[in-house]
């Protein structure tokens, strides 16, 4: 069962600044996905690899090449702050 | 902030000392780990990016194969077992260097472990344990506005966000500051050889976390560890550690409790201070990362990686002992730097006198090289030079003071040795006849030193060879002058 202090405790992990009702909708939407899970538990899988991906494909690589990179102005297009070349971030340390 | 009192009054055999290191190490590939941007060092802010390596949603990173090729070299050389299956993860944290707050690493399934690395010290060798090694993407790169404690804002270059970068973890097994400094010293130099990474602490290609913690002797439990980050060169390594040994120690001393925290090295007043670490720093979340599909490592490629590994440092100084005959210490210097240690070969393939090439590589080609990059004074002085040079040594033509100022001159010049003594007429005087005359005129010059000598001061003698020396513009032969001398003075002695 997930409780309350999860669901604080998941959005303070993920920087989420959820209201009281957001709290209580996202601990019930949480323990609906996990009762799905025990739904998914009673199919018989012995005998089956665990896998993290439903297609079966593995070594996906690529040759050490250079590419072109995009342009600095488009990557820096939607910077909300900027100095110059660089991406100016608010103050890193709590006070 | 507390300040520990170095000379606190502990006993410092009470408590053992456990350090294990984290190294990261960024590959030297062309292009980043999962996109094709180039991984220059230099380059203007933000101009070697792209979406994926700027962490836009819905981009798709391809892994690099190169990558996974260095890691599986330098796994091989640290004796690892590369895993059969790996595959990546996200690592879920939230710092402006890494704007998609996930880190692509690798957590569960890493690309090898189970390792060592032999590391001297104090002339005897121990093998440290390697637990794991394992690829993930570096992140961008922070510039504060003043330190990080006082800016109001941080400046941020993603050009480094997406190089391939190489986490190599060690066992709790390094027991000194001084064996974790010898640690990294064999770690870099590994890396270095086998041309997978740059090694320059400066640019932070090659960069160390330590985890220090102390235990009562004797006790099997592991004491409270301490992080520490920033630890980006050698020096700063061993004088973070002791000082964070010193800590823990005046800390215990007085039954205070230490503390599970990241502390930061401060390089410039030499103390480590806790990072005010916010709540659930460490509650990373890893997951499959759904984008890359696993990787099986064919044994064939494994076979094939470990077919073509360089003799490694430690091998090429055994075999500088025992085929050269050079001591362990020299050995130990020539073979740190691979170009070096060819340099020495190519020189003793010309000129086999092993002995005399080290000895001039160590004294006059280390002085004139001064801390600089090697491949740049080869090109002045190729090897052949360098055995040309001490062939006229050998044989006489110039003494080994002379030599000295034609390196010099060959080394601003990049001529050969032989063209610098015809030009400069350097070759040196072994003339009997000459000589005698220049001894004849320096005796009769200094009749002081003469009498001196009668009276017994054989100290004398070298003043005179040093005059006649000097008569030559020191192209005299020494040994020579020596005798030719020593058969005057005795006939006026008698």
């Amino acid at each position: 069962m997930i409780e309350r202090t999860d669901v604080e405790h998941v959005a303070r992990l993920t920087r989420l600044a959820l209201t009281e009702a957001e709290l209580e909708r996202m601990r019930e939407q949480l323990n609906s996905i996990l009762a799905h899970l025990d739904t998914l538990r009673a199919v018989d899988t012995e005998g089956v690899e665990p896998t993290s991906h439903a297609v079966d494909v593995v070594n996906v690589m690529r040759e050490d090449e250079v590419e072109p990179c995009f342009p600095q102005d488009a990557m820096l297009a939607n910077a909300p702050d900027r100095s110059g070349e660089l991406f100016r971030v608010p103050r890193i340390l709590e006070d | 902030m507390a300040v520990t009192p170095p000379g606190a009054d502990v006993n410092p055999d009470r408590y053992e000392v456990v350090i294990g290191l984290e190294v990261h190490a960024q590959l030297r590939t062309r292009s980043k780990m999962f996109c094709g941007c180039p991984t220059r060092f230099g380059a203007p802010p933000n101009s070697q990016t792209c979406p994926v390596c700027q962490g836009m949603p819905g981009v798709l990173p391809v892994v690099n194969r190169r990558a996974v090729e260095f890691g599986i070299r330098t796994a091989l050389a640290f004796h690892c077992r590369v895993n059969a299956a790996c595959r990546f993860a996200r690592k879920h944290y939230y710092y402006p260097d890494m704007p998609k707050n996930y880190q692509i690493s690798q957590y569960e399934e890493p690309l090898a472990e189970d390792g060592f690395l032999e590391v001297d010290v104090d002339g005897s060798s121990r093998a440290i344990g390697i637990q794991r090694l394992h690829l993930e993407e570096d992140v961008g790169k922070l510039l504060h506005e003043g330190t990080i404690e006082t800016a109001k804002a941080s400046l941020v270059d993603f050009n480094r966000s997406g190089v391939p970068l190489m986490e190599t973890v060690s066992r709790p097994e390094l027991r000194s500051p001084e064996e974790a400094a010898a640690y990294l010293r064999a770690f870099r130099a590994i890396v270095v050889y086998l041309d997978v990474c740059d090694g320059n602490m400066e640019e932070g290609s090659l960069r160390c976390d330590a985890n220090v913690s102390l235990r009562p002797r004797g006790a099997a439990e592991l004491g409270t560890k301490v992080e520490i980050k920033n630890l980006n060169s050698f020096r700063n390594v061993e004088r973070a550690l002791k000082f964070e040994v010193a800590r823990q120690t005046a800390a215990l001393a007085v039954d205070e409790r230490i503390v599970q925290e990241t502390r930061l090295w401060d390089a410039d007043r030499e103390v480590t201070r806790s990072m005010r670490s916010k709540e659930y720093a460490h509650d990373y979340r890893y997951f499959p990362e759904p984008d890359l599909v696993p990787l099986q490592i064919d044994r064939r490629w494994v076979e094939e990686i470990r077919a073509e590994l360089p003799e490694l440092p430690r091998a090429r100084r055994q075999r500088f002992v025992s085929r050269y005959g050079l001591s362990l210490s020299t050995s130990d210097i020539l073979t740190h730097h691979g170009p070096l240690a060819d340099y020495f070969e190519a020189a003793v393939t010309e000129f086999p006198d092993a002995k005399a090439v080290s000895n001039w590589i160590l004294s006059e080609f280390l002085r004139v090289l001064a801390g600089g990059d090697e491949r740049v004074l080869s090109m002045k002085v190729p090897p052949r030079n360098l055995a040309g040079l001490l062939r006229l040594i050998a044989d006489g033509t110039i003494s080994g003071k002379i030599a000295k100022d034609v390196f010099s001159t060959m080394v601003d010049t990049g001529e050969d040795a032989p063209t610098i003594v015809r030009r400069e007429g350097l070759t040196q005087v072994a003339d009997e006849a000459v000589l005698d005359g220049i001894i004849d005129a320096v005796m009769a010059a200094n009749p002081k030193a003469i009498e001196d000598f009668k009276r017994g001061k054989t100290a004398a003698k070298k003043a005179l060879v040093g005059q006649v020396m000097k008569a030559t513009g020191g192209k005299a032969n020494p040994a020579l002058v020596d005798r030719l001398l020593e058969d005057k003075l005795s006939k006026i002695q008698t």
